[in-house]
């Protein structure tokens, strides 16, 4: 077995393509995952248990199943019901539920960290419930979050891969394709391997540098 | 409880200028309890020191005005308003006119020093911006932060914090400000400037004062009246020379033998 440089250079094209699509579902991805953590963890918060039980099932319920299956519903049985997405599309509303399901515990987390002390000051001094939550509540609780939350978005990245199944062509996709047709195949997935090393290096630098930010 | 002990307070009780009474007020937690049956009252622009042993429920009576905790029994009234039971709406009303001072200081970690005062002036009273921040200005050169308005509450010092939070509350002009052990987390050196900030709001307002401390000689400077607490209940009460000079109470004088 030799290393073949010109089959480097045959795939660089296609993978800058995968890299796009492994990019593009990462961010929207963990984008969809932030928000709607955020958005699960205050509705397990609510006043009544009919909004917290249905909000609770569910989010265990998609904690707890494969997200494999999930992106296999989510693309083969929502067009049953009249309801069509790109393949990329259905892979990143997969990859950011499935996600927010993990978020929305490191959120609970945060805002459990926010010492009694803070509500009770803005109760004191009046605030509004919703403005504490804004102003006070909530910025405390999401700088206590943000390594946990780059944790998440570095594992999301190693799912990426799963999009493959409902056809969507990120990196390892293209390398798969690249491969099976000129039967090269430690060029390709050394290439996709490396870039994966190197993406969550960024990443975690990125994250270091916003943590630096945020907790001062 | 029948209908005309509900109801008698409100006829015979509330003088004109009575701010705050509270009526066999019980609280409870767990099985133990905290405050037994409390009857007391505070006029307007007096400032009443509660001193006790820990555990003898004089922070639970700060806390029950605030609208932090609920009595078990009783009846809690500020300003002629009965608190609890109370719609949401009339607590906002109540908490309005008190402020409190917390012993942890409770800064907003994730606001500027200015922008902790201005918060509640801009959305609880409506001021406009400016307005709250040239109050916020005032009150900081007061407490003798003027300088310090950009800072972060973390970079400060415990006595500099605990001066923030006093201008904090001082910027809602409330009617009745809440001291709750203000000096108890600060490193001794830093006490006095606390102290005399106090001494100084004491002398020149007309700020109706209930202090929860174990500072005696402040609590002999500022006190019109001094309540001596023990498991839960007033067990003396009177001027501060009578307390602190000749207390009838055999639980005050060992108190008072204590702590000094």
């Amino acid at each position: 077995m030799t290393w073949d440089w010109g089959a480097v250079s045959a795939f660089m094209p296609h993978f800058w393509d995968g890299l796009l699509v492994t990019l593009q579902a990462l961010a929207l991805g963990s984008l969809i995952s932030f928000a709607l953590g955020l958005v699960w963890t205050l509705l397990m918060r609510a006043p009544t248990r009919w909004v917290r039980w249905p909000v609770g099932v569910v989010t265990e319920f998609v904690r707890d199943t494969p997200l494999l299956v999930q992106l296999f519903f989510l693309f083969y049985v929502l067009p049953e019901w009249g309801l069509t997405f790109s393949a990329l599309a259905t892979g990143v509303c997969a990859l950011g539920l499935h996600y927010s399901t993990y978020t929305m515990q490191v959120y609970r987390a945060g805002i459990e960290a926010v010492p009694a002390g803070q509500w009770e000051a803005a109760t004191a001094l009046n605030l509004p419930r919703l403005r504490t939550w804004r102003v006070v509540i909530l910025p405390q609780a999401v700088r206590r979050v943000v390594p946990a939350l780059g944790n998440y978005v570095i594992a999301m990245l190693k799912d990426t891969p799963m999009l493959m199944a409902i056809t969507v062509l990120e990196m390892l996709g293209r390398a798969r394709l690249f491969s099976q047709a000129r039967f090269q195949f430690t060029e390709p997935l050394t290439v996709v391997g490396v870039a994966f090393v190197v993406i969550s290096y960024l990443a975690s630098l990125l994250l270091r540098a916003l943590e630096r930010r945020l907790v001062r | 409880m029948s209908v005309e002990t509900r109801t008698q307070p409100a006829e015979t009780g509330t003088g004109p200028t009575e701010l705050i009474r509270l009526e066999g007020v019980t609280k409870r937690f767990g099985d133990q309890t905290v405050l037994d049956g409390l009857d007391f009252s505070v006029d307007a622009g007096k400032h009443v020191t509660l001193i006790g042993p820990s555990g003898s429920g004089k922070t639970t009576i700060l806390r029950l005005l605030m609208t932090l905790t609920r009595p078990d029994e009783g009846t809690v009234t500020v300003d002629g308003e009965r608190l609890f039971p109370a719609p949401e709406k009339q607590l906002r009303e109540v908490r309005k006119k008190i402020g409190m001072v917390f012993q942890q200081f409770n800064l907003f970690p994730n606001m500027t020093v200015l922008r902790n005062i201005t918060e509640a002036p801009v959305t609880v009273l409506g001021l406009g911006r400016d307005e709250a921040e040239a109050r916020a200005r005032e009150l900081l050169d007061l407490v003798g932060l003027g300088d310090k308005c950009d800072a972060r509450p973390t970079r400060l010092s415990g006595g500099q914090q605990q001066r923030v939070a006093i201008a904090r509350a001082l910027a809602m002009r409330p009617k009745v400000l809440l001291l709750d052990e203000v000096t108890s987390a600060l490193d001794p050196e830093l006490v006095a400037g606390v102290l005399d900030l106090l001494r100084d709001i004491a002398r020149s307002t007309d700020i109706t004062m209930l202090c929860v401390t174990h500072e005696m000689g402040f609590a002999r400077d500022i006190s019109d009246q001094v309540l001596m607490f023990d498991s839960g209940r007033v067990i003396e009460s009177g001027p501060p020379e009578k307390i602190f000079g000749d207390p009838e109470h055999e639980r005050t004088r060992e108190f008072l033998g204590a702590v000094r």
